[in-house]
């Protein structure tokens, strides 16, 4: 059936709700609004008040009432609005959600999955566009995922809940309005393994998110010069899947890595640290990275797509890289 | 349903002096408060000592609010506490061998050497921590009791902090919501007038802190936390009133901390003569007196409660010296859980 990322996602909510009287969606306007981004329009009518659970602004509290739900043997959905906003709740995800299981000698483990959107691209200024998303890879005992496609937004809620640990979902707003075709019986994926989402053999596009239609878009150019570029969409962050990606450098010895974070201590640099941790030997160039500008994100459209990576500015890459082979 | 004498938005002063329990309850009241405060004597040595580090914050002085409390709590009720917590975790019924094996990093202790003094937990006491960021147990403790209202289970989450907390936004989210959704969470706030070195009225413009509880809906009580049957009385009420359904209840528990903030402080923020003016109203010799004069206790029965401690702490000691040191190997355990997905 044709669907949307956001349509999909909300059959992953019913899903969960119906499947499990644990789950229940609590967050900023989730209910009578629709959601910000009417991804849990028609839940609360569904639902009713007590499961869809419209919350104040107040990002610790609901987020640390996530957990202690959790804690009692819910399993909550906890959305955030944007990431932009979770940094008001860091220290609940940081220094409890994160560290409980830990901290307690595997005693209490946090059963809660934390929804958000991420990135720019809707002129939105320095405030509303953050790609943090690598901040909170960095952090153990949080599992990071990011769905880029339809399936992944149908498929990756229940998986997540299925996890006896905290998982991060990153929506990418822009990715909301795309179409595609699901299949009636879509449920649950893995969220173990990164996906390689157009093979080639002369160099892999390792990316994620609200980028991998940038990636996508500069293979399918490369196309014409007659390079095979392979795409990898990362899928989840933290733990990083290396194996898919060593593979594919190990056999195209080229590696460009797209990422809507800013580069400096950024996932990118993770991306390529490994790579010339363990392929160095393979390489037959530098790895590449194409990161968002590092400035707060301005507002005009023409300075916010100059900062943003494009599919033009991995294609030059692609052709530099292949020219210096 | 009915509300507390003093209801929402309207504060209740200190609780009057109130009658005696029976003599059993009094003791086990005062045997509760020595062992807590021999416990960390004991830990003060054994510090100085360096059997013991990281960072060791002292409840000596403030017994009575955590022991009054829990006298409120049933078994199947949870409590969420905070980096100074070892009274709480001993007054909730954690052996002092697993709290003390915890404070030695040994995997005997209740956070298998984990966590250390300031993260204490226990499962099978509901005990959630120890935590160390003032104000972070704050909306867990909101979230164990919405799982609680969720699951319809009549149980109380009793949730301490310290009166620096306050000043956090953490502490007034967390009341805004579980006045909101009428969330069963017992609010301990324990004054002891310092956060950490800077004094209550260089910190909050308005230092009636029930006040501010009160200005969120939920009824807040104000309890001289230096006389644990007031606490325990208070505790009890705010109990029964959560229990019947009537949301979240605030206790200011009146207090004092007689040693400095950490072992790392230097105490130089307020006077000796302070110190001394609220040591005059310890709340052990002051309810042992109060014991004695009504005749419930005498020099042998004190003399046993000081025995027992002493052998249940010797016995802590002695065990955390020989317990188990996690093997490195094991180091990367616990970031994420074992069992199967």
């Amino acid at each position: 059936m044709k669907t949307t990322y956001r349509e999909a996602m909300r059959a992953a909510i019913r899903d969960a709700m119906d499947r499990d009287d644990r789950v229940f969606l609590m967050g900023e306007d989730v209910g009578a609004y629709g959601g910000c981004f009417a991804v849990s329009l028609g839940l609360l009518e569904e639902f009713g008040p007590e499961r869809i659970r419209d919350t104040p602004l107040s990002e610790s509290a609901f987020v640390g009432a996530g957990i202690g739900a959790a804690l009692g043997g819910m399993r909550p959905i906890v959305e955030i609005m944007t990431v932009n906003f979770s940094l008001l709740a860091l220290d609940q995800l940081v220094n409890n959600a994160a560290t409980l299981l830990h901290m307690s000698g595997g005693q209490f483990n946090v059963p809660i999955v934390v929804r958000m959107t991420t990135g720019a691209g809707r002129q939105l200024a320095a405030q509303h566009s953050h790609s943090l998303e690598g901040w909170y890879a960095h952090i153990p005992g949080l599992r990071v995922v990011a769905p880029a496609t339809i399936e992944d937004a149908r498929g990756m809620l229940w998986t997540a809940l299925d996890d006896p640990d905290p998982v991060l979902v990153f929506e990418h707003s822009g990715l909301y309005g795309i179409e595609g075709e699901l299949t009636d019986d879509a449920g649950a994926v893995d969220i173990d393994r990164a996906a390689v989402r157009s093979p080639g053999d002369d160099l892999t596009i390792i990316t994620y998110g609200g980028m991998l239609p940038v990636a996508l878009s500069a293979a399918a150019s490369l196309v014409d010069d007659g390079v095979d570029a392979e795409v990898i969409d990362l899928r989840t962050l933290r733990p990083l899947d290396a194996d898919t990606i060593l593979a594919s450098v190990a056999r195209t010895h080229r590696a460009i890595v797209v990422d809507e974070g800013w580069r400096s201590g950024s996932l990118s640099a993770e991306v390529s640290a490994r790579i010339t941790e363990h392929c160095f030997y393979e390489l037959d160039a530098p790895v590449a990275r194409i990161c968002t500008e590092e400035v707060p994100m301005p507002y005009p459209r023409h300075l916010e797509q100059a900062a943003l990576p494009q599919p033009e500015e991995v294609v030059a890459a692609a052709r530099e890289m292949l020219g210096a082979a | 349903m009915s509300r507390p004498a003093t209801g929402a938005g309207t504060v209740t002063p200190l609780f009057p002096r109130e009658p005696l329990p029976d003599r059993d309850h009094a003791v086990h009241l005062l045997s509760e408060m020595i062992r807590i405060r021999r416990f960390e004597e004991r830990c003060v040595e054994l510090y100085s000592a360096a059997e013991i580090r990281g960072f060791v914050h002292l409840y000596i002085g403030e017994e009575a609010a955590a022991v009054g409390v829990m006298q409120a709590l049933r078994p199947e009720d949870a409590v969420v506490a905070t980096y100074r917590d070892h009274g709480h975790a001993l007054a909730r019924g954690i052996s002092a061998a697993s709290v003390m094996a915890e404070m030695f990093g040994r995997m005997e202790g209740c956070s298998r050497g984990r966590g250390g003094s300031m993260h204490l937990f226990d499962a099978s006491h509901r005990f959630y921590g120890g935590n160390a960021i003032v104000g972070g147990g704050l909306p867990v403790a909101a979230g164990l009791a919405l799982a609680d209202r969720m699951q319809g289970r009549p149980q109380v989450t009793a949730c301490f902090f310290g009166e620096g907390a306050v000043a956090e936004g953490e502490f007034h989210e967390s009341l805004n919501l579980a006045a909101l959704w009428q969330l069963p969470v017992l609010f301990c706030c324990e004054n002891n007038l310092y956060a950490m070195g800077t004094a209550l009225g260089r910190s909050e413009a308005q230092t009636d802190l029930a006040l501010k509880a009160a200005a969120y809906e939920v009824p807040a009580w104000s309890v001289d936390a230096m006389d644990v049957v007031a606490v325990e009385s208070a505790a009890r009420r705010a109990a029964e009133e959560i229990r019947g359904g009537g949301g979240p209840v605030f206790l200011e528990l009146r207090t004092y901390r007689f040693r400095a903030h950490s072992m790392y402080d230097p105490d130089r923020y307020r006077s000796k003569d302070e110190i001394e003016a609220w040591r005059e109203r310890d709340p052990i010799p002051s309810f042992t007196e109060r014991l004695r004069d009504s005749g419930m206790l005498d020099d042998a029965d004190l003399d046993g409660l000081e025995r027992s401690a002493a052998t249940e702490i010797d016995d802590a000691v002695e065990r955390a010296r020989g317990g188990t040191l996690e093997p490195v190997e094991e180091l990367t355990r616990f970031v994420y859980s074992e069992r199967p997905r």
